[in-house]
């Protein structure tokens, strides 16, 4: 029972056994059937070509030289001695660069090369361009630093002393980052009124993506003086921006592409190595410059789910009804923005959850410190507070002996009311049933019995969390798609895949929605990747929005594209345009008495007519819980969420403190369902990510330097770590969606960590605050208990 | 050094450094980038590659350690343009998503098949613990290797 297969089967599968050929190309997919990814056969046999996968002979290799210190002056850096180096080609510092030597999304404070301080050891100091990677490697061992060491801030507590070192001197409020601030009703003052109250401080792990392709790519300054930058990258034409003004180019001479990522889960929401690959190749005319971080340089440099601390006080009547909510957030974002104040403001957002609750006051703050970069990771902020929120809940069901469900049922929001956030719940809202369908699941209907047969030495238990999610940009950052769909003087469909690819499928889900649309097998579609040259601005690939925004886009532009051929196809067939279809290669009379080939057809379009361009920026919310204008350009709020369920039973070994996770459920509400097999993908996919932060992995560091530098340290969940999951959905309708669906790329990464919480809590009683529970972790604390 | 050895069933001969490692001798001189690099120190397991039917990491290895050798790679897995069995079955069980680690887990659940032709779902996350994967949660990938074992059952009954 605990070990139930999903439940969520492909209806079809159309693969042809034992063909080279995936014979569901050349059929036509309906959408909400599950269809296989057209991105899989060339990724399965090895051929799909990532940005790490580029070799030229004349190709240079590109490095740099990382801090090492958390906190200089830089007084010089050296570079006779690199220069020198047999086989080194260039040696960079910031006094090479003519642009603003400044890159980031918001506030643009990270420097491409150091020029006045380091911040972090991460920080780049020196670009060394070498024939190989050995010369590179002396190159950059032969770059001369000369630091002056600074006294750190590595406590975003601390940073908020008026005493505290400033990571950065010009920035107004000190190392207060941003901060959000909502009070509904009467704020905290409503907590004395309680009949219960029940708080916890929470501190939750700073956590690595270590997506498998490290940031990689290449760049080659071209003939007509274009640089053309390949990256692996989530946000090409963000970067095209960032890395033109922060080397001083026009923007038209800076190209960005982007192939396939090898993984990026918001590590590669902006800028890594492209301004760095751009410089080189600038110093490096007509060569091809690579550049491809190892682990190590990744893990120190790439940006980290914000490690927090939430202190956490809710206030009820004895009947379980919410009154209060009080919740206060650090989040410590280490030296550079990034995209720390938008994570912080969606953390706010969400602080709340989706329950009802007439008095709240919600603080975070994001702060600069000189750890680690804090910034996007699946979930953005969210998993934060709603791991805070989720087992404060857990607490006071505790208290008031109340079925932790039955809580939550209590006081869930309907659509249209408001949230602590003050954010009105959408008409898309499944989530109560998604709660019914947990009560009735064996998981949690017979857990008793579950727990009660548990072997020797392990004591079982069962939890749960509710997470909501929002889906695509805020007020104020236009949420748009401009999709493009071509069909090709032969009568081939070309679709312009506008947002980057890291692994979720939505390039598939295009060409599944355009061979649906257009009644067309995928087979013989050209799929055009992420290129500011070639397709058009349409956002990052972040924001559970890949689907959302460009879906709706792409869909607009195939219904244009059919009515254009139907119209063409009526002149050549003598018929309304009312009387034809389209069908795999032809458009035909609906009653099969005439039909033109498409490849025919074409010739009557002019190329304008073959193409079809279509804009569409997704809604936003009307709603205003905040005056500040700050939080409204950071993100706040949105106006469609994902909702869900989750459930973890757990094995507490008595002996060793192990948790093992026995079975995991996951109810969604992602609107209507496009792929069930993708949706089951992101969901296992979020869940294995979301056990990984609430089990395993952590990257301390200690005076800014981490203390899990590479694969063998930092634990990711190998295949035996994990439990096989179960996958349900309670289908709405989003209307603002493709087809009624919403994103969901993050929502299951956000009910993990408290789901587990509360099933630890439920085996031997530990009502966690520190995470991840590491064997340690939890053996003390049960001896701990015993003692007492 | 003059090395030679068998790669994907054709003999190979070229000059290169004894030292190289393998990982870069085959994606960088000989262009078969379906061998990844993820960590370069044998923790991933995305650099895996066949040597004389057992599976080594090719960021582990050192070119004159093929002299001689038999090597396949993932490139040299889909024999005349058919799909292995455990590629399309990687495909149908949606157990692909970046594809970064897929080249290093479909060898890797090769080399276990062959040594285990019937695993259950234990055995089968044992054999691919070595090899990490971000994306998948890893049950489409040990669904994916069920259902293989199965038909290559099938194909040799």
């Amino acid at each position: 029972m605990l070990t139930a297969r999903g439940m969520l089967r492909p209806k079809q599968v159309c693969l042809r056994k034992g063909g080279l050929i995936v014979s569901s190309r050349s059929r036509v997919p309906h959408l909400g059937e599950s269809f296989l990814r057209q991105d899989a056969p060339a990724k399965v046999t090895g051929r799909e070509r990532y940005a790490a996968d580029y070799y030229a002979p004349d190709m240079l290799w590109a490095g740099v030289r990382q801090a090492g210190v958390p906190h200089a002056r830089l007084k010089a850096v050296r570079t006779e001695a690199a220069r020198a180096v047999p086989g080194v080609v260039a040696v960079l510092t910031h006094r090479d660069i003519e642009g603003s030597n400044r890159q980031g999304v918001v506030r643009r404070d990270q420097p491409v090369l150091v020029d006045d301080k380091v911040r972090h050891c991460g920080d780049a100091v020196a670009l060394v361009v070498a024939e190989d990677p050995q010369a590179l490697a002396r190159g950059i061992a032969a770059v001369e630093l000369e630091l002056e060491p600074l006294p750190g801030v590595f406590d975003p507590e601390e940073a908020l002393h008026p005493e505290a070192p400033l990571v950065h001197e010009d920035h107004p409020h000190g190392n207060l980052l941003l901060e959000g601030h909502l009070v509904k009703g009467q704020g905290e003052a409503a907590l004395a009124d309680c009949e219960v109250v029940v708080e916890a401080t929470y501190h939750l792990p700073r956590q690595e993506h270590a997506y498998l392709e490290t940031e990689c790519g290449w760049a080659v300054l071209e003939n007509d003086g274009t640089l053309k930058i390949t990256a692996s990258t989530q946000t090409p034409f963000r970067d095209r921006a960032e890395v033109a003004e922060a080397l001083g180019l026009e923007l038209e001479r800076v190209r960005v592409v982007a192939p396939f990522l090898g993984g990026g889960f918001g590590g590669k929401d902006g800028v890594s190595v492209q301004s760095l690959l751009g410089l080189a190749a600038l110093a490096c005319p007509g060569r091809p410059v690579k550049m491809w971080l190892s682990r190590e340089e990744s893990f120190l440099a790439s940006p980290k789910r914000h490690p927090v601390r939430i202190r956490c006080r809710l206030g009820a009547d004895r009947r379980g009804r919410l009154q209060a909510l009080v919740v206060d957030a650090l989040y410590d974002t280490g030296p550079y923005d990034h995209l720390g104040g938008v994570v912080m403001t969606l953390g706010l957002e969400h602080a709340g959850g989706p329950y009802r609750i007439p008095h709240a006051e919600l603080h975070t703050r994001a702060v600069y410190t000189n750890n680690p970069v804090s910034g996007a990771f699946r979930g953005f902020g969210v998993p934060q507070v709603v791991a805070a929120l989720e087992l404060t809940l857990d607490r006071l069901a505790r208290r008031l002996e109340l079925d932790p469900l039955e809580l939550r049922r209590r006081n869930l929001l309907r659509p249209g009311e408001q949230s602590p956030a003050m954010v009105s719940m959408p008409r898309a809202m499944g989530l109560a049933e998604c709660l019914e369908r947990v009560s009735t699941h064996p998981l949690w209907a017979q857990r008793r019995q579950w727990k009660a047969a548990a072997p020797r030495h392990r004591l079982r238990g069962v939890g749960l969390a509710v997470v909501m999610h929002a889906v695509g940009y805020g007020p104020v950052v236009p949420d748009e798609g401009r999709a493009v769909l071509e069909m090709d003087p032969e009568g081939r469909l070309r679709v312009y895949c506008g947002v980057a690819d890291m692994g979720q499928g939505n390039a598939s889900t295009y060409l599944h929605i355009a061979a649906h649309l257009l009644h067309q097998p995928v087979e013989g579609m050209e799929l055009v990747m992420p290129d500011t040259a070639r397709t058009l601005p349409s956002g990052s690939s972040s924001a559970s929005r890949t689907t959302f925004t460009y879906g709706v886009a792409l869909a607009e532009a195939a219904h244009e594209l059919k009515a254009r051929l139907l119209v063409r196809a009526a002149a050549r067939l003598g018929a309304e345009p009312g009387e034809l279809e389209l069908a795999p290669g032809v458009v035909r009379a609906r009653d099969g008495r005439a039909e033109v080939p498409l490849a025919e057809l074409v010739r009557d379009l002019s190329p304008e007519e073959r193409r079809v361009e279509t804009y569409h920026r997704a809604p936003v919310s009307q709603e205003r819980p905040s005056d500040d204008p700050a939080l409204q350009l950071h993100g706040l709020p949105h106006c469609v969420y994902s909702f869900g369920v989750q459930v973890a039973a757990v094995e507490v070994d008595r002996l060793t403190g192990q948790v093992e996770v026995r079975g995991f459920l996951t109810v969604c509400d992602a609107g209507r369902v496009l792929n069930p097999q993708l949706l089951e993908q992101q969901v296992q996919g979020g869940v294995a990510q979301g056990l990984g932060y609430a089990l395993w992995e952590d990257m301390p560091s200690e005076e800014g330097r981490i203390q899990t530098p590479d694969l063998a340290t930092y634990l990711v969940p190998t295949a035996l770590d994990l439990p096989d999951m179960e996958t349900l959905t309670v289908e709405t309708f989003e209307e603002a969606g493709p087809f009624g669906a919403k994103g969901l790329g993050e929502m299951p990464t956000g009910g993990v960590l408290p789901a587990v919480g509360a099933a630890v809590a439920d085996a031997c009683g530990l009502e966690a605050v520190v995470y991840p529970l590491t064997p340690e972790r939890v053996l003390m604390a049960l001896e701990e208990s015993r003692a007492a | 050094m003059q090395l030679e050895f068998v790669l994907n069933g054709r003999p190979v001969r070229l000059e290169t450094a004894p030292d190289q490692r393998v990982v870069d001798l085959l994606r960088g001189e000989l262009g078969l980038t379906g061998t990844k690099e993820a960590c370069g120190a044998g923790e991933c397991g995305a650099c895996t590659i066949v040597v004389d039917g057992v599976t080594r990491l090719a960021c582990l290895m050192l070119a004159a350690q093929l002299q001689g050798r038999e090597v396949l790679t993932i490139e040299g897995l889909a024999a005349e343009g058919r799909l292995h069995p455990l590629q399309e079955a990687f495909v149908e069980h949606g157990a692909v998503q970046c594809g970064f680690c897929t080249p290093g887990m479909v060898l890797a659940a090769r080399d276990l098949l062959q040594r285990n032709p019937r695993p259950d779902r234990e055995e089968i996350r044992r054999g691919l613990s070595g090899n990490l994967c971000r994306c998948t949660g890893y049950q489409k990938i040990v669904d994916a290797v069920a259902a293989a074992a199965r038909r290559l059952e099938g194909v040799e009954q």
